[in-house]
């Protein structure tokens, strides 16, 4: 468990510096280290059982079914990086305390770093393919947040705008390559991912997956083609730079590579891409680094060549070349974040970074300069120091690879050239700032920094010197765990050594130093040659490339989807047609076996009718009034069909909503034109048709296929417990309010949201609102014939028994609460019909929407009402009881739920229709009021 | 029976898918009218058909299917409140957009003014 609060310290460490920063920057910055110290601590509670070779791995169930799982190890790799995140991220924080000024929110800044910091651990001790992309993701979007941390700075959000677009792309195509890796394996757990190796390797989709995972790792490692956006990311605060372009973000794709080494390298495939790579990463890098007057641009450059000469290694394939991988990524991130700690200083201290005008600082900041000298020529090279020894490892394996056949010559030399302008660039570090004349016109006078701020660098430089010295002692092992976890097995065998005798690295060593020398003090000549090639702005051309994505986007959606809801209605309609379409070529016979209804003649005139008043509706339609009526007769068709197919729930149903439809549809053409333009081109109307008629093809058929088959159901089980259980004989409606009581609760919830929605549409509407039809005729004057007011007064209360009886015997015979609040709603729009709003306004004086709400709070309280009993929601409770006059009476707590679907359907038909109908009758009496 | 019942729910769905395609919204609503039905007897129609029979207990002797009738009677009465909010959310869009074009405006080239309100009033 302990392994999980090394990543939970830091995640929590996020809100400690928010929450201090109004105690003063040092109690800040000391808050915000407390926790991420405790978790290095715990790392390194763990070496000893790690350098045992045992698996330190925690798992906790995520999502079991999905076979996803939190889990965190820690092997020799994950410790390496975990004490390099945590080690300098610790420094960072220190140097930060003393490089940000009181015009920055320190508290936010350390938030953002804390929670960077989290990301890079997350991906260094995930045991989870999935989590560690997720942590991948995140150190991206936190990077962003430092990189634009200056916002006010156009140059900052640009260049964070920048490398969050490249590395976020890069997280999508490593996404893409995990997932396809743990459907190869079967899972995303890491120790089966690494055992896979010979299984990923021979597997068809194996370069695809290689391809992918590279691209995720050489967008984060900025390696060519994609290395332009490290240099832009230089807009960031420089502790910023420090850690994230030294020792941290960048290393994330070196460290994907390490981790998919024992899996995914060994083929031809991994070495061609993966060292010419590096290899040209490595000398546009070093080159480019040269000709850069920005002292943060000369030091990105050189992050980009040295992550280059990594990736070389990486790309070589033999065991040892892992180890001097892993040598590199050690020292480089010690002596690069010194390099980048320096830098800032500098700029701090005299207000520039321009190399043209920082000149002789030696004089005014010696201590500085003799740390920032030796970490420039840890970077070169120079014998004693880190860098000189994995540099040699370097050179030794370079003479030792064939990865290009008879061209394998080229790598060790242009190793050498590449590494000569690495001596060039850091002497121009050395000698054009320290050095070579006196200051042009600085900002600031420069002085050395405060104590503390120089600590940091005082460290890591102590760390080049004693690597460089003792290397077996102080990280022989460390670099041995690490390493054999790239490689997967066993290591070679080799030394670390201060000297390795005069052998042909060490010539290539002087020859890249002469070389170097030389270049530099040439560099004039170099200069004017660089000078006549116009400098390639990236930010211009990645501007251009996102603008140009952006407008083919917006080509293709405008094609796509244009806004048409006609045409997507025909896209939907088309893709449902070929999916229904498809299974049916794969059915042999359309007839089953189950024993057909003879027809007679009512079925079939009624067949004929329905079929006719259809078709009458779709030739008609543009004649809305005539089309509405062809409908009608459908819907009553309909109904008798369910009357004949014993279903006389469903009969009652539909004629009543039938009716309320039918109305609402005359009052919706009062608002509308009522008759549709000719507007459909032939074409169209040949198109719809044919796909109408195909569609309608094909639900015919699955019909007939479906209903011509022996039914296995499972209402038998409704069947035979509806009296017992429920209490009922009506099956359909003991289904209704008891077995799917949760369902019917939900479906009168949706009844009343709907006709709520509907009377905010209503509310707030300008509505279009004709003092005619369409030809010109005025409506009519006679507003309520007086036999229909006279008549329908008189019905009212017949309705309304006629609505109370059919609730009441619902549970046992055709009816319930859905039907007898259809009843009740037709006959309550039956008087508005007949008298008006106006008239009925006075007369019935309910709220609807209390309505609507009493009735759900009633099914929702007869639900509840179980729990008192100790059942579970909704569970129905009957019995009998003898009441004078009546007789047995059965009383059921189903019958309340009944109520409170009777009240809901009541309330959310009047809410709809009286809401609409009283638009009609308030425009004219307003009218009349005009005249 | 069962092939005249089959023919004429596919009838009825290409009948509603034709309307449920114009471009005006009063078609439109007709047509998710006729489709509704028809959706409605084709869930009805899994239980099989059967006549002459019941779902109340002891009533009859051979029982209908219950189970798919139970789901269709809540379609029923959803499918109307479903239809009411299209039919208002259309004169909405008439009041507010001034046309009934289900797009929100007039297709260009059809000779139609692209608002018909402002015209009226």
């Amino acid at each position: 468990m302990s392994l999980f609060w090394i990543l939970l310290l830091p995640l929590l460490g996020t809100v400690v510096p928010l929450l201090t920063d109004r105690f003063g920057r040092t109690v800040c910055a000391f808050a915000t280290a407390t926790l991420p110290a405790m978790a290095l601590v715990l790392v390194l509670l763990q070496v000893p059982a790690v350098f045992d070779g045992e698996a330190v791995v925690a798992t906790l169930p995520w999502i079991p079914l999905l076979g996803l799982e939190l889990s965190v190890h820690l092997d020799g790799l994950a410790l390496l990086f975990a004490m390099l995140v945590l080690g300098i991220g610790l420094l960072i924080i220190l140097y930060a305390r003393y490089y940000l000024s009181s015009k920055d929110s320190m508290g936010l800044f350390y938030a953002y770093l804390i929670l960077f910091m989290t990301a890079m651990l997350g991906i260094v001790v995930s045991h989870n393919l999935l989590q560690m992309w997720v942590f991948w993701e995140m150190t991206s979007v936190s990077s962003f947040l430092l990189i634009s941390f200056w916002n006010h700075n156009t140059d900052a959000r640009k260049g964070a705008r920048m490398a969050m677009t490249v590395t976020g792309l890069g997280g999508l195509a490593l996404l893409a390559g995990v997932i396809m890796i743990g459907n190869i394996v079967g899972s995303y757990d890491l120790t089966a991912v690494l055992s896979s190796g010979d299984l990923l390797r021979e597997h068809a989709a194996y370069p695809v997956i290689v391809i992918l995972v590279l691209l995720g790792a050489f967008t984060k490692s900025a390696q060519f083609p994609f290395h332009f956006w490290l240099p832009y990311a230089m807009a960031a605060p420089t502790p910023v730079s420090a850690y994230l372009h030294s020792a941290t973000m960048v290393k994330a794709g070196i460290f994907l590579m390490a981790r998919f080494y024992p899996v995914l390298s060994g083929t031809e495939l991994w070495f061609v891409i993966v060292s010419l790579t590096g290899l040209t990463t490595l000398l546009i890098g070093a080159y480019t680094a040269l000709f850069k007057h920005d002292l943060k641009g000369l030091l990105a450059y050189s992050t980009v060549s040295h992550l280059g000469l990594i990736t070389l290694l990486l790309g070589m394939g033999s065991d040892m070349a892992a180890v001097a991988a892993v040598f590199h990524i050690i020292n480089h991130a010690i002596f690069k974040a010194s390099l980048f700690m320096a830098a800032g200083i500098i700029d701090h201290e005299t207000g520039t970074r321009d190399m043209r005008r920082l000149n002789g600082l030696w004089k005014y900041m010696p201590y500085t300069a003799t740390l920032a000298m030796v970490a420039a020529a840890s970077m070169a090279g120079v014998p004693l120091l880190n860098g000189f020894l994995s540099k040699e490892m370097f050179f030794a394996e370079t003479l030792d690879q064939s990865s290009l056949g008879s061209l394998s010559w080229m790598i060790p030399v242009l190793a050498t050239v590449g590494t000569a302008f690495s001596v060039a660039y850091s002497l121009r570090f050395i000698h054009d700032v320290f050095f070579n004349g006196e200051p042009v016109d600085l900002p600031k006078t420069p002085h050395e920094p405060p104590r503390c701020m120089r600590l940091p660098i005082d460290i890591l430089v102590a760390l080049c010197l004693l690597v460089g010295i003792w290397p077996a002692l102080l990280i022989g092992d460390l670099l041995a765990v690490a390493a054999s976890s790239v490689v997967g097995g066993e290591l070679p065998l080799y030394g670390l050594y201060i000297w390795h005798g005069f052998n042909l690295p060490l010539l290539m060593s002087a020859l890249a130093m002469t070389g170097g020398a030389y270049v530099y003090f040439n560099r004039e000549k170099l200069f004017t040659f660089q000078a006549q090639f116009p400098e390639a702005n990236a930010n211009l051309i990645f501007d251009k490339s996102v603008k140009w994505v952006m407008k083919q986007c917006a080509v293709f959606i405008e094609w796509f989807e244009n806004g048409s809801l006609q045409r997507y209605a025909f896209l939907l309609i088309l893709f449902a047609m070929v999916l229904l379409g498809l299974p049916l070529v794969d059915l042999d016979t359309t007839a089953g076996l189950r024993s057909q209804i003879p027809v007679d003649a009512v079925m079939l005139s009624g067949a004929a009718l329905l079929a006719l008043s259809a078709l009458a509706t779709v030739i008609w339609h543009r004649r809305r009034l005539i089309a509405l009526l062809m409908l009608s007769v459908v819907g009553l068709i309909v109904s008798l069909a369910f009357a004949l197919f014993s279903a006389p729930d469903l009969a009652l149903t539909q004629l009543s909503v039938e009716v309320v439809t039918i109305i609402l549809l005359l009052l919706a053409l009062f608002f509308l034109p009522q008759s549709t333009p000719k507007e459909s081109s032939p074409r169209r109307v040949a198109r719809d048709l044919t796909i109408a008629a195909i569609f309608g093809g094909i639900i015919g058929t699955i019909n007939y296929a479906l209903i011509t088959r022996p039914l296995d159901s499972i209402s038998d089980f409704f069947l035979d417990n509806a009296k017992t259980g429920g209490g009922g004989t009506n099956v359909v409606n003991v289904i209704l309010v008891d077995f799917r009581g949760f369902d019917t609760l939900g479906e009168i919830t949706v009844l009343g949201i709907a006709a709520l929605g509907i009377y905010k549409l209503i509310a707030r509407m300008g509505l279009f609102k004709p003092t005619s039809d369409d030809d010109g005729r005025p409506w009519t004057e006679d507003k309520h014939p007086m036999m229909l007011s006279v008549i329908s007064q008189g019905l009212l209360p017949l309705a309304l028994l006629v609505s109370a009886y059919i609730f009441l015997r619902g549970h046992n015979l055709p009816g319930g609460g859905f039907i007898a609040g259809l009843v009740t709603s037709i006959a309550i729009i039956q008087q508005y019909i007949a008298h008006g709003v106006d008239w009925l306004k006075d007369r019935l004086k309910l709220d609807y929407q209390k309505v609507i709400g009493s009735g759900l709070l009633i099914a929702t309280l007869t639900g509840v009402g179980s729990w008192a009993f100790g059942y579970p929601f909704l569970t129905s409770w009957y019995d009998y009881w003898t009441w004078p006059l009546i007789g047995e009476f059965e009383v059921a707590s189903a019958i309340a739920f009944d109520l409170g679907v009777y009240l809901t359907v009541v309330g959310a038909t009047m809410l709809i229709l009286a809401n609409l109908g009283q638009h009609t009758t308030t425009e004219r009496a307003r009218e009349t009021e005009h005249q | 029976m069962e092939a005249i019942f089959a023919f004429c729910v596919g009838l009825l769905t290409a009948c509603g898918l034709f309307l449920t395609l114009r471009g005006r919204t009063f078609p439109v609503v007709v047509g998710i009218t006729l489709l509704s039905y028809a959706v409605n007897l084709f869930l009805f129609s899994s239980g099989r058909l059967l006549i002459n029979g019941a779902t109340i207990l002891g009533q009859s002797e051979q029982y209908a299917d219950p189970l798919p009738q139970a789901l269709v009677l809540t379609a029923i009465v959803i499918g109307f409140a479903m239809t009411a909010f299209v039919v208002i959310l259309a004169i909405r869009a008439r009041s507010d957009l001034g046309n009934d074009h289900v797009d929100g405006r007039n297709p260009p080239g059809a000779g139609l003014p692209s608002d018909r309100l402002k015209e009226k009033n």
